[in-house]
């Protein structure tokens, strides 16, 4: 298996100087699903900003799709994240823009023809079932609809990886069942690496996960 | 209408500006005509013991650019109550010469006294006719007038500093946003804030224009022309090439500097 993720003693803090991950280790292989929970505050988000290398490790090594991210110039970052998906609690959608722009960011950012933007975008919109509102704006719609505009943006390039932050964490039931399915068949059907951080791991989940639990710094795996 | 909005801040910012710097070159323009005028009217005379060669008097002062050398006939011809021909020859060569002399600019107090100095330096100069008086009166109006003109410069600067902040600390809130999720997605930095370019290019030109059209209509007003006539003076209040040009390249380099200002001051949220 080839390992997508791989972190070694990594120690997580901001410039406060207060450790929020401690020297761990952990690693995840291609096509994996992996949910990382932990309470409020406990460092997932703060390891997803690691893991996207918004935040660099103070110590150790975190290799993620190949690129080490201890000291990673930007070039390498932007290359890293153009194969990466990403999706957020509060969608992080532009406003300006609607939805299909949106969607269409990371390949017009990875330079694709218009031509196959265009049939990716149309068929986006009809896996995240938002076909129907073409030509919106991101506040045009609700917060279910938003964070099916982000998932569709995440998958828009086909990325090695998806990182989501509390995807579900607004969204009532029905919405949140849908972007677990989105984020299930990107695992079966793309084998996409997922890692998703979430307080609770729904029930309903299908697929085959691991998970890895945050606690006072540490970052253990569930068995 | 929503694009619209995005533009008219900033084509308001820069057209107040473009607005300033326009007028302040007006008023700099027709004070230098002022000037000039002043110039073309003002000369000082030297009176001398026998002739000097025109060269020699120029070299006694860098800003002496011409000399005339002023004929004593109408003197005579007011003394001529039946001296004959051969007296009045000789009176000619007993009388003292007199030159006038053109300047390359305005003198001040000071250039003036230099100058006089100067001159009366050589022997045969007898005296140094400089009317400073009235001088020294128009001369403390004009410097009054460039020091308020410095003034209202000063004040044009301090506020346009103050809304290309206010305008700078706008476009950070408003496109930050999106410079952030591209950044997300590994847009380099060039592509991330190509539309930030674009942008205020945009609005540099639509506030060019703009100040085109408003010198263009002002300068074409007969009232405007007029009052600089009144005082003597013939001033160009909006050359439509020369100015226009200058106009845009003021525009675009603020704005520029602006959106360089806000790229450079992006930071990543972490």
């Amino acid at each position: 298996m080839v390992k997508v993720i791989n972190a070694e003693n990594i120690t997580l803090s901001y410039s406060n100087n207060e450790t929020i991950i401690n020297r761990a280790s952990f690693s995840v292989d291609s096509s994996d699903f992996i949910f990382v929970t932990g309470a409020s505050g406990s460092g997932k988000s703060t390891l997803l900003k690691a893991l996207y290398g918004a935040l660099k490790p103070k110590e150790g090594s975190l290799i993620v799709g190949g690129v080490e991210l201890f000291g990673v110039s930007r070039s390498k970052l932007n290359f890293l994240r153009r194969h990466i998906g990403i999706v957020f609690q509060d969608y992080k959608l532009v406003k300006e823009w609607t939805i299909e722009k949106n969607i269409m960011l990371p390949l017009l950012i990875n330079g694709y023809d218009k031509s196959v933007i265009d049939n990716q975008v149309e068929s986006l919109l009809k896996h995240v079932r938002l076909q129907h509102q073409v030509g919106k704006y991101p506040l045009e719609l609700s917060g279910g609809e938003q964070q099916r505009v982000a998932m569709a943006r995440a998958l828009a390039h086909n990325p090695i990886i998806i990182l989501a932050d509390e995807p579900t964490g607004n969204l009532d039931e029905y919405s949140s069942q849908l972007i677990w399915n989105l984020l299930e068949s990107a695992n079966e059907q793309l084998n996409m690496t997922i890692v998703v951080m979430t307080h609770h791991i729904p029930e309903y989940m299908k697929v085959n996960y691991r998970h890895f639990h945050i606690d006072k710094g540490n970052i253990h795996e569930v068995t | 209408m929503r694009s619209l909005k995005n533009h008219f801040s900033l084509i308001i910012a820069l057209l107040s500006i473009l607005f300033s710097i326009q007028t302040f070159v007006v008023i700099q323009r027709a004070l230098e005509a002022y000037e000039q005028n002043l110039l073309k009217n003002y000369s000082v005379v030297v009176v001398s013991k026998n002739d000097i060669d025109k060269n020699e008097i120029m070299l006694m002062d860098s800003s002496i650019v011409d000399v005339e050398k002023l004929s004593p006939d109408s003197v005579i011809k007011r003394l001529n109550t039946g001296i004959n021909s051969k007296n009045m020859e000789l009176l000619k060569l007993t009388l003292p010469r007199f030159y006038q002399l053109k300047l390359s600019h305005y003198p001040s107090p000071e250039e003036l006294n230099k100058l006089t100095e100067n001159l009366l330096f050589n022997d045969a100069i007898m005296k140094v006719e400089s009317f400073s008086k009235s001088h020294n009166t128009i001369y403390k109006l004009l410097f009054l007038f460039k020091n308020v003109i410095l003034v209202f410069a000063l004040v044009v600067v301090i506020v346009t500093i103050l809304l290309i902040f206010k305008e700078l600390r706008i476009w950070q809130f408003k496109h930050s946003e999106r410079m952030n999720v591209m950044g997300l997605f590994g847009a380099p930095i060039w592509l991330s804030s190509a539309v930030l370019f674009r942008l205020a290019i945009v609005d540099a030109l639509i506030s060019s224009l703009f100040a085109f059209l408003i010198f263009s209509y002002l300068s074409s007003q007969k009232f405007i022309t007029d009052e600089f006539l009144n005082i003597g003076i013939d001033v160009v209040v909006f050359d439509k090439i020369e100015d226009t040009l200058f106009l845009l390249g003021i525009s675009i380099i603020v704005s520029i500097i602006l959106a360089v200002m806000i790229v450079l001051g992006h930071k990543e949220e972490a």
